[in-house]
């Protein structure tokens, strides 16, 4: 569409503009105002320049939580595409049995975060869980709470459960705005349905797997709630992602310094990927001519 | 995902052969697309059946024998969370804010949705990424700098406090669900209402308004949604007057001897607004958590 230029159209947007300064200009001006000084406490503050960001760059706490976090976000993208894509491809294309599925596989895209935490806690424990307890009966040793490996599968299938069906829904939203003179003249060819996949549905789905994906890395990438609740980022240290480690940094140790710097160097990070964001989707917008 | 993993190669099999005459045989298709979807609908709805096993179980029940149903069906757990105000007040305080929330994040972003998909302005790029990154924002970095703010303005444990905190990512989330349906109306429909004498308040409400309803909804969902089951901020914002249910359920799991029977119970509860609302927006779904461009 093409749009008519106004310069008068910020007025529109002004509400917008001060509700979102009150709630993000304002405290993120707290956090740069914090990751260059230092306090004693009451309340006396001095300079101390970007000694934070050296310390925080040095901080083998902070690199081992960006580790964790970069394979939680990696293998569950490993895992959720895939398999978000199969099931796409399997969903009833029309009738009372589409819906029926839409609406069950969006249930736990609706489930508040702390419950799915608590669902996948309550489901896990070896005396009352019914995962844990088949997993005992068959004599697999599963302690979800002690053993560092089983702790990551739990949250791990914790979040396909939770999130895959996020996928399935962008796939199966591409899939379906495939016209049907492509699969006939993909039978005329005679293509393997391989090729049909291959050469038609994948690149007519690439657009929406995109959005997918990134959404995908972008909420895995500061996941905090379920696994807060399930594992509490235990045992140890082993499922503290950045935004737990961050919260236990800011509000529980209240290292005011190190976490604020600790916090622009997410957000800046956060930042840089919204822009990869933002540049596919105007991309796909551009593309299809809307 | 164990549940699926065994079964595809059975089904890509027997999916060869049946896939053939995808057009022509619609009702042939489920047989194999049906073991897939069952299966996979079976690996989302167990920890879900579990749940609400559990809250219809006694807790000596539940610590006794193991058993895959109530023996001894109870609502007991669910009249403990509706008659303690200390637990149902946690659903109220939850209401009242998601409800606030969702009301400003509507009121302010239907005008600049419509900026944004009709004018062309100084900055507007710009402006559409910079809401986006605050979508994107972990909430972790702003908990303790909103703490602080809410506390020196004297708004801490209030509910409006946790409103305006949620509105850091639902107004974005609203601004661009809005924007993606309104660019949906052709331009022509704005400049013959003006034509025909319409002021542009009178052409919003009167003539936009209804063509974007559907728009509206999902929107409104989504903020409802998305302010709902957000734990992290209004834990952190709110003490006693005005702490939400989430709050509520995980200061329980931290007490020696959890109440299993009563946690469920309040989980469940927590399921049902989204469940009921589900079946309206089923075909939205997929747009609204791709910020209206799907």
């Amino acid at each position: 569409m093409n749009k008519t230029v106004n310069q008068k159209a910020w007025f529109l947007v002004l509400p917008v503009l001060i509700l979102v300064a009150f709630s993000a200009v304002i405290p993120l001006m707290t956090v740069v105002n914090y990751s260059v000084q230092d306090t004693f406490g009451n309340n006396q503050f001095f300079w101390a320049g970007l000694d934070w960001f050296d310390d925080m760059l040095h901080s083998d706490r902070m690199w081992n939580a960006l580790g964790r976090q970069l394979m939680f976000s990696c293998i569950i993208l490993a895992i959720e595409v895939p398999l978000g894509i199969y099931v796409a491809l399997h969903m009833p294309k029309k009738g009372f049995w589409s819906s029926f599925c839409l609406v069950l596989m969006s249930l736990p895209l609706l489930i508040p975060w702390n419950v799915v935490g608590t669902i996948w806690q309550i489901f896990g424990r070896v005396d009352i869980g019914l995962l844990g307890y088949a997993l005992d009966a068959l004599g697999v040793d599963y302690n979800y709470t002690q053993d560092t490996m089983d702790a990551w599968i739990t949250v791990i299938v914790m979040d396909v459960w939770h999130w895959t069906s996020l996928v399935a829904l962008l796939a199966y939203a591409g899939l379906r705005s495939i016209p049907d003179a492509y699969y006939q003249a993909a039978k005329i060819d005679q293509a393997s349905r391989w090729a049909v996949f291959r050469y038609i549905e994948l690149p007519k789905m690439a657009g929406v797997l995109m959005i997918a994906i990134l959404l995908r890395f972008m909420d895995s990438f500061m996941i905090y709630t379920e696994p807060f609740v399930l594992t509490g980022g235990g045992p140890g240290n082993a499922t503290t992602f950045l935004s737990i480690d961050l919260v236990k940094m800011a509000l529980g140790q209240f290292d005011l310094g190190p976490a604020a710097a600790f916090s622009l160097m997410y957000f800046l990070t956060i930042m840089a990927i919204s822009w990869v964001f933002y540049t596919v989707m105007t991309t796909i917008d551009k593309r299809d001519g809307k | 995902m164990t549940d699926t993993a065994i079964p595809n190669v059975v089904t890509q099999a027997t999916e060869m052969k049946i896939e053939k005459p995808r057009t022509t045989s619609k009702r042939m298709r489920p047989s194999g697309g049906a073991v897939v979807m069952g299966l996979y609908l079976l690996f989302l709805m167990l920890p879900i059946y579990w749940l609400l096993n559990m809250s219809l179980k006694t807790n000596s029940e539940i610590l006794g024998a193991f058993s895959l149903w109530p023996r001894n069906f109870t609502f007991e757990n669910y009249a403990t969370i509706l008659t303690d105000p200390s637990w149902y007040m946690g659903y109220v305080n939850s209401l009242i804010y998601v409800v606030m929330n969702t009301t400003i994040s509507l009121a302010v972003a239907l005008p600049a949705a419509y900026a944004f998909s009709r004018y062309s302005f100084m900055g507007d790029k710009h402006l559409f990424f910079w809401l986006l990154t605050n979508r994107m924002a972990p909430p972790a970095v702003f908990a303790l700098p909103f703490f602080q703010l809410y506390s020196s303005i004297g708004l801490f444990d209030t509910h409006i406090a946790v409103a305006l905190a949620h509105c850091l990512f639902n107004v974005p989330l609203a601004v661009w669900i809005l924007e993606g349906f309104m660019r949906g109306v052709p331009k022509e429909i704005d400049e013959t209402a003006y034509i025909d004498g319409y002021s542009f308040p009178a052409f919003f409400v009167k003539i936009f308004t209804p063509l974007i309803a559907s728009g509206i909804g999902v929107a409104a969902f989504f903020c409802f949604m998305f302010s709902w089951v957000e734990l992290l901020l209004s834990r952190t914002l709110t003490s006693v007057d005005a702490k939400p249910i989430a709050a509520t359920m995980t200061r329980t799991v931290g007490a020696a001897g959890v109440d299993w029977g009563v946690l469920a119970a309040a989980g469940v509860l927590t399921i049902v607004p989204g469940a009921l609302v589900i079946y309206f927006v089923r075909n939205y779904i997929a747009k609204g958590f791709a910020l209206g461009r799907v």
